[in-house]
């Protein structure tokens, strides 16, 4: 009956190029697709694939140095290239309409909500002053935004990240649009408040009837969001089917490719492997002959990398760019020999073995100036940001500490504050027996050479102005590892335990991609041989094959050198894969911490089982609970009463959570919850996740 | 967006040659038709002051009381100054000593400014306060003013025009180059760096310094410009070089008497500052813009 219609939006054989200093750059290449009335087309792929570029291209919205090349954008029915660009504009209002990844930055600061909201009304539709309020408070009542009279008179940093989102949503849907294009709308924000913005886009499907464009780079979501799903490499789309399709009987190896190297809510190191996609992404000004996938495909054959496979219906509605799709599909994945035995040996060591680290009742405040006059000269009441907050763990030696949390949660505070990078003000931290509350400048040099730290943004991590090979030799010359003539050999040695070879000794780090910078930090971090390292959120900035590459690095490091790490991230599914122990945080305080596989099945702390039923998950048959939280995070500045979580907490029992600090319940070996709830209550939980294909849940 | 990332396969040696990496270094001076023009115009200076004598058969003090005020002529191409010296060589000779001193003074200046704001930015706190307080209260004085005074207390040479600059530029510089510090001593490599134990002198001067010497390279250009601004006009106020000096500033001076017979005089000094001053601000901006752009 749909191919009837029209299409709300046709896309094809769409050719977009970039001018730089080295000539164009086809950006994109050959994309075609449509969307019908009411559905959500998910465009999913790494960064640098095109798919920003698409959408951009849509409403002829690129940089001044972008360019449409060929191809036709037809929206409902009508040629959209070739348009004036006061056509254009005025369609982009009226109806299409895009929501970007950055809220703060699509909101005008210093406007309130309710003029940037009725604007929209005033200036595309001429409605009275008094005509636009009451649509906007209306359209922010149906995004869910708590009292929507105050907020109209709100400016934009008074309101939480989730908070603005919902406002560009509903600036966005205030014409009823009949496209909405969503860029990362979800990526900057937390998984919880995550969590209730994709609730929000599916709740709008269903009432509007809104027709959807939505990039993404995050599997899950565009599981959670989307009807068709379109895979986007190097500016093609290489598979296009429905949203079962695509997830459960992926057929282009690419998309194989991407779905294996994911962790799986529940997956820990012991039981999988995530197999990294070999080699790097091509340059789109260096193209592969043949199929762009050839150079990284493991069912690659000499037609391959001679032919450029055509896009192609496999099975009814099923699009895959490959020449043996339905071979690859029918044949089993199976993991690189050796492995098997190898995941094995990746398990946890015994724990009797001494702690390497101990922490005890430590609290890590920053000092806020007050905003009075008094303050000013000193004299004002000083208060205090609690960053971390009396929290108490061990760490046995050669193991793993997860430490999870959402943003703001004291989690890499805690990461510097054990390195030295910041003073706790109270509490004890012991390494190996030596007390470390001493800040790094004023440590003993053996002590420091044994504590090192990855740190989260491959672009900021290596300085730009020194070459590999001087920054991984650095650390050899300061704790004198090697002689000097040794030490080219050694960091070469160092570079190929990173698994890069020595051509990389003499390159700067603009000439290396995200997943290399990282490599080299590593390489860095462990040239001194430490006995503990802090990775501070190594993989959020890296695409996910380059993420599974890293992980494995790392395990594989923390064998061969026996190091203890403490592994911080906001990735629930990372954490649990990479983890043997997993400390939960929220507002610079632990609210549960445990052996991996304890946190994350019954019983949980109210705040672990909310976070876990906000993942989003790459597979559309899984069950996941429906837990929400309500409101916003406390400022730690002034945190709750009691305990921390009863503002937001879903089982909060009463006057009792808002009084007193929750009790340490044991709940199994080494597993305690801080919660006011009593164990048998919690015992009695169910699991948040079940997936379909092993009932076993996530346990 | 990276897509102009290299894909360079890792088996390719990357040292690159000497004359690729000037060749680089000079690529976005090459793309910039401003800059061009500005080097354009910095050179044509900097090659008659090397080549001074070749460019003139006089001398720049060789008085010729035959050829008093004249107006261009086949011998003297510019014509005479009020003592009948020969302008252009009177020019080029003096191109030779603003282009050592303009350059030297920012030097100078870009010494103490860079080490200053630095130390500051890095280590914030009160040595921070201190330092900022003190250079605050030297740009709240006028710089004209503070020139003079420099000059008035040490006496007009080459030695104290340089001194003046260096004290007049200097707190500038030090608020950029503290901006900058407190920019990059956020990123990891620098805290990486302290996770090391590193020394703090080196982490300003080795881990911190080269990454920001993009901005402070093209500030120094403008600065180079606004100190051949002011040699020239302490040699007009007569605060610059010494008399018989061929000083752009001072002949700018000595002209203005006889303005009405021989506007020539006045005319070429201030024509050659003007150019000089222009071509480095044009270069220093062409070079910013390139620079940026692609970002």
């Amino acid at each position: 009956m749909e191919n009837i219609k029209t299409p709300v939006l046709r896309v094809e054989n769409l050719a977009i190029s970039y001018k730089m200093r080295k000539g164009e750059v086809p950006a994109v290449r050959d994309v075609s697709f449509e969307i019908y009335r009411g559905e959500a087309l998910g465009l999913v792929g790494e960064s640098g694939c095109g798919k920003s570029t698409v959408a951009f291209g849509v409403v002829n919205f690129l940089d001044r140095n972008g360019r449409i090349l060929n191809g036709s954008i037809l929206f409902q029915g009508r040629e959209l290239r070739g348009r004036s660009e006061e056509e254009l504009r005025r369609l982009r209002g009226n109806q299409i309409s895009m929501v970007y990844q950055d809220p703060l930055a699509a909101l005008n600061p210093c406007l309130r909500i309710g003029e940037q909201l009725s604007e929209v009304l005033i200036v595309h539709r001429g409605l009275s002053k008094e005509e636009a309020y009451e649509k906007c408070i209306e359209m922010l009542k149906g995004v869910y935004m708590p009292d929507p009279e105050a907020m109209m008179l709100r400016y934009p940093h008074q309101l939480s990240g989730g908070q603005q989102q919902r406002v560009v949503i509903a600036i966005a849907l205030l014409n009823n649009p009949a496209l909405l294009i969503m860029d990362e709308p979800t990526t900057a924000l937390d998984v919880t408040v995550e969590a209730g913005v994709l609730d929000l886009i599916a709740e709008l499907r269903r009432e509007f009837d809104t027709t959807i464009l939505y990039i993404s780079h995050n599997l899950g979501v565009i599981a959670y969001v989307s009807d068709k799903v379109g895979v986007m490499y190097t500016g093609e789309i290489v598979e296009q089917a429905s949203v079962e399709d695509i997830f459960l009987k992926p057929m282009h190896p690419y998309t194989q490719a991407l779905m294996r190297c994911v962790p799986k809510l529940g997956e820990s190191k012991e039981s999988s492997y995530l197999p990294p996609i070999p080699g790097r992404v091509p340059s789109p000004t260096n193209l592969p002959p043949g199929c762009i996938f050839a150079p990284r495909c493991d069912h690659a054959r000499e037609s391959c990398r001679q032919k450029h496979p055509e896009l192609r219906e496999v099975v009814p509605g099923h699009f895959i760019c490959c020449h043996f799709a339905e071979e690859i599909a029918e044949a089993e994945w199976q993991p690189p020999e050796g492995l098997v035995p190898e995941l094995t040996t990746r398990g946890r060591r015994e724990n009797a073995s001494e702690p390497i680290l101990q922490a005890e009742h430590v609290k890590t405040y920053y000092k806020q100036r007050g905003k009075s006059l008094i303050s000013l000269f000193g004299l004002g009441k000083k208060q205090y940001v609690k960053a971390v907050d009396d929290v108490s763990f061990e760490l046995p030696k050669g193991c793993t500490l997860g430490i999870v949390g959402e943003s703001g949660c004291g989690k890499s505070t805690l990461g510097k504050t054990i390195v030295g990078l910041e003073s706790p003000i109270s509490g004890k931290l012991e390494f190996l027996g030596f007390d470390i509350l001493a800040p790094v400048v004023k440590r003993d040099k053996r002590l420091i050479k044994e504590l090192q730290m990855v740190f989260q943004n491959p672009d900021s991590t290596l300085n730009p102005s020194f070459s590999v090979g001087y920054q991984i030799g650095r650390p050899l010359r300061r704790f004198r590892k090697v002689s000097r003539n040794q030490e080219r050999k050694e960091v070469i040695r160092l570079l190929n335990a990173v698994r890069l070879d020595a051509s990389y000794y003499n390159r700067l780090p603009r000439q290396l991609s995200g997943g290399e910078k990282q490599r080299v930090a590593l390489a860095r971090a462990i040239a001194a041989h430490p006995k503990l390292v802090i990775c501070d959120e190594p993989t959020s900035s890296l695409d996910v094959s380059v993420q599974a590459a890293i992980l494995n690095l790392l395990l594989d490091l923390q064998k061969e050198y026996d190091i203890a790490m403490i592994f911080i991230s906001h990735d629930l599914s990372v954490i649990r894969f990479f983890s043997d122990h997993v400390a939960v945080m929220y507002l610079g305080k632990v609210c549960e911490i445990g052996p991996a596989e304890a946190i994350y099945s019954p019983p949980y702390h109210p705040y672990t089982e909310a976070l876990l039923s906000a993942v989003p998950i790459p597979d559309p048959s899984a069950e996941q609970k429906r837990i929400r939280l309500g409101g916003m995070v406390p400022s730690a500045l002034n945190p709750p009463s009691g305990c921390y979580f009863h503002t937001r907490c879903p089982r909060k029992l009463g006057d009792i959570c808002e009084e007193q600090d929750p009790p340490r319940q044991i709940a199994g070996k080494e597993h305690y919850i801080y919660c006011h709830i009593p164990l048998k209550e919690l015992c009695k939980m169910e699991a948040v996740v079940t997936l379909a294909k092993d009932t076993k849940g996530n346990s | 967006m990276t897509i102009g990332e290299q894909a360079g396969s890792p088996g390719i040696a990357t040292r690159r040659s000497l004359g690729q990496r000037f060749r680089d270094a000079l690529a976005p001076i090459l793309a910039s038709k401003v800059a061009l023009v500005g080097l354009g115009l910095v050179s044509f200076w900097i090659l008659m002051a090397i080549f001074a004598p070749l460019m003139t058969p006089y001398g720049p003090l060789e008085q010729d009381p035959e050829a008093m005020n004249l107006g261009p002529s086949a011998e003297h191409p510019l014509g005479t100054d009020r003592l009948g010296r020969d302008l252009w060589a009177r020019l080029i000779y003096g191109a030779r000593t603003i282009l050592v001193l303009a350059p030297l003074s920012v030097l100078c200046a870009l010494a103490v400014g860079t080490t200053l704001g630095l130390v500051g930015g890095y280590f914030g706190g009160w040595i921070d306060e201190i330092v900022m307080r003190i250079l605050d209260a030297i740009m709240a004085f006028p710089v004209i003013l503070l020139y003079l005074i420099i000059i008035v207390a040490l006496g007009p040479s080459a030695i104290n025009v340089v001194i003046a600059i260096t004290i007049a530029g200097a707190p500038g510089i030090a608020r950029l180059v503290r901006s900058l510090t407190l920019d990059i001593r956020t990123r990891e490599y620098i805290a990486a760096a302290e996770l090391r134990g590193e020394n703090p002198f080196y982490v300003v001067f080795v881990e911190i310094l080269p990454n920001a010497r993009g901005p402070i390279i093209v500030d120094a250009m403008l600065r180079i410009g606004y100190a051949v601004f002011a040699i020239g006009t302490l040699g007009f106020l007569g605060l610059g070089l010494p008399p018989p000096a061929p000083d752009w500033g001072s002949m700018v001076a000595q002209g203005r008497h006889y303005i009405w017979i021989n506007p020539w005089a006045v005319l070429w000094p201030s024509l050659a500052i003007s150019s000089l001053v222009i071509g480095l601000n044009l270069f220093a901006d062409g070079l910013r813009e390139e620079t940026m752009r692609y970002q």
